[in-house]
């Protein structure tokens, strides 16, 4: 019985960021990701030139999300204590990274697009 | 496994989960109709109410106990360092227990195990077959002379064990030391106690808080233990010591607190002091003033237990701890009653983490005697202990009975180690594992 379950799991998650929040950042991330997932079967191809805007917003976002999880969590980056730290602080960062980008290419092909239509056109 | 996937639980709050999650298997339930009494709704009374509720059918399954409100005890020193609220701890107990379950809010007034039944305070007479003791235990605040609960939050003194609006006020206490600076004492009681590392915590908490504050370079902070050591378990006591001294913060061996002036905010200590030649102790006084006192009394197992002849006779005679088997949690007298927790009269375990480990074991003798054969489950003495050292900072301590250490991520989570990820289990992650744990799920 002493087992990990995704129940568990979700608990962990409200108690880390109070239920309100987490429940509205699973679904910001889950339209985000519904609009992405929108554009590229619309675009049915990834568009490189926004591709580039959106990398040079990962570090961005990786920062973001190292604030916002010390913000949380009562601490700071003199609290990192070892190895294992870092990594955790890592994954962190890189996963803002990654939910940035995602959150910038999507905008900008649902809102950028007009632009790049007339751009295209005679 | 256990231990792994249950810390491995925690750890996802630091987004480095890595153990695959697993379906639960539910056993076929066993039919039964036993007559379960379990006194005390806390931690441990209300996750073994849960897990038997869950394994047996047609058992009638009776919790006792008077106080409508559930405290998540590990939150107490977060409380009392300012960093939670204190409405962070409670909840209510009714919330927690199945409906199979009945709930008796009332204070037991005293067992007959040769009768099997218990007596409640209103003078109703419950009878069973299995009886678990899981009521907690008592803080005797009155063997401290000139001490009472109404003093904590004004004259400097705290006292965060005695429930969360005391750990809001021991932060409004300890806050202000944080500010203005001064004397700090921080004790801890010569009985058995919960949590032996909150003593410690508090000690770190407000001094990391005061360093970073108004105080800074305008206090200094002793830390005064009627032990020899600074902690139980030798290799954690040593670590600790260092860190002590690095902190600055001078430790006092063989001082128990016995009297407090919070008009002269002075603290008298019983000194114990061995000649070094002879080996004779001797006992004297001491007096010290300060600007802010920290007070954990001595912990007693409740009245009734101990009145009702369930006690060790020859061990904690003054403190009054269940006679169990420590690796089974079986009386040893009375094979059909069961201690959890913080009552349980073995030498480590009184922790949420303890409880955790404790409730299969005992779960399994339980269900085991139920069927007529015997459990083969152990207790090993499991307890951990995510020892606060700073603000954002922990060491992950975890050891047993024989004072090993037993870290549940050897070479990842190192367990003497001032981590960043100790903290966030202990801030963020222990709360939903309690709580799963309360459910009977984890």
């Amino acid at each position: 019985m002493q087992e990990l379950t995704f129940e568990t799991l979700i608990a962990v998650f409200e108690e880390i960021f109070g239920r309100g929040l987490f429940w509205t950042m699973v679904v910001g991330a889950g339209l985000v990701t519904l609009a992405y997932l929108y554009v590229l079967i619309r675009d049915r191809a990834v568009s490189w030139r926004k591709f580039l805007l959106a990398q040079l917003s990962m570090p961005i976002g990786a920062i973001a999300a190292v604030l916002f999880v010390q913000r949380m969590t009562h601490s700071q980056f003199s609290d990192l204590g070892g190895p294992v730290d870092v990594i955790v602080l890592l994954g962190v960062a890189v996963m803002g990274a990654i939910g940035m980008a995602i959150l910038v290419y999507t905008t900008e092909a649902l809102f950028g697009r007009r632009r790049n239509d007339t751009a295209g056109e005679p | 496994m256990d231990r792994r996937s249950f810390l491995s639980l925690a750890a996802g709050s630091g987004l480095v989960t890595a153990v695959p999650m697993s379906a639960r298997a539910n056993p076929a339930p066993i039919a039964s109709k036993a007559r379960i009494v379990i006194i005390g709704a806390g931690a441990a009374g209300t996750a073994l109410a849960n897990r038997l509720s869950m394994r047996l059918q047609g058992a009638s399954i009776t919790v006792i106990d008077p106080r409508s409100q559930h405290l998540y005890q590990p939150g107490l020193s977060l409380v009392a360092a300012g960093l939670k609220p204190a409405k962070y701890v409670t909840s209510d107990t009714s919330q927690w227990l199945p409906d199979d379950v009945s709930l008796v809010p009332e204070a037991v007034e005293a067992v007959d195990a040769e009768a099997k039944t218990v007596a409640t305070q209103s003078g109703q007479s419950l009878p069973y077959d299995y009886l678990v003791l899981a009521p907690g235990l008592v803080l005797d605040h009155d063997a401290i002379e000139g001490f009472s609960l109404d003093l904590v939050g004004s004259h400097g003194i705290g006292a965060l064990y005695a429930g969360p609006e005391y750990a809001a006020k021991t932060w409004e206490a300890a806050s202000e030391f944080t500010e203005t600076g001064g004397l700090g004492l921080f004790t801890r009681p010569a009985t058995e106690m919960k949590c032996a590392g909150a003593p410690l915590k508090h000690t770190f908490l407000i001094e990391d808080i005061a360093s970073r504050a108004g105080a800074a370079g305008k206090y200094e902070m002793h830390y005064l233990a009627p032990q020899s050591a600074l902690f139980s378990v030798p290799i954690v006591a040593e670590k600790v010591r260092m860190l002590f001294g690095a902190r600055g913060i001078d430790a006092h061996y063989n001082h128990t607190l016995m009297a407090v002036d919070p008009g002269a905010k002075t603290a008298t200590f019983r000194k114990i002091t061995r000649n070094g030649e002879s080996g004779v102790a001797s006992e004297s006084l001491e007096t010290l003033p300060y600007d802010y006192l920290h007070v954990i009394p001595p912990q007693r197992a409740p009245e009734f237990v101990r009145q009702s002849g369930l006690s060790w006779a020859d061990r904690w005679t003054d403190q009054g701890w269940v006679e169990v088997e420590p690796d089974t949690l079986r009386h040893r007298r009375y094979p059909e009653i069961f201690a959890l927790g913080d009552v349980a009269g073995v030498p480590k375990g009184k922790t949420a983490a303890s409880v955790k480990w404790q409730v299969p074991v005992v779960e399994d003798h339980l269900l085991a005697a139920l069927s007529g054969q015997e459990g083969t489950a152990i207790y090993g003495g499991y307890t951990s202990c995510p020892l606060i050292t700073r603000v954002g900072r922990a060491m992950l301590v975890e050891f047993d009975y024989n004072n090993d250490l037993v870290p549940s991520f050897p070479g990842v989570i190192a367990p003497l180690e001032e981590l960043w990820i100790s903290w966030l289990m202990k801030e963020v992650a222990l709360k939903a594992t309690y709580n799963a744990m309360l459910r009977g799920q984890a």
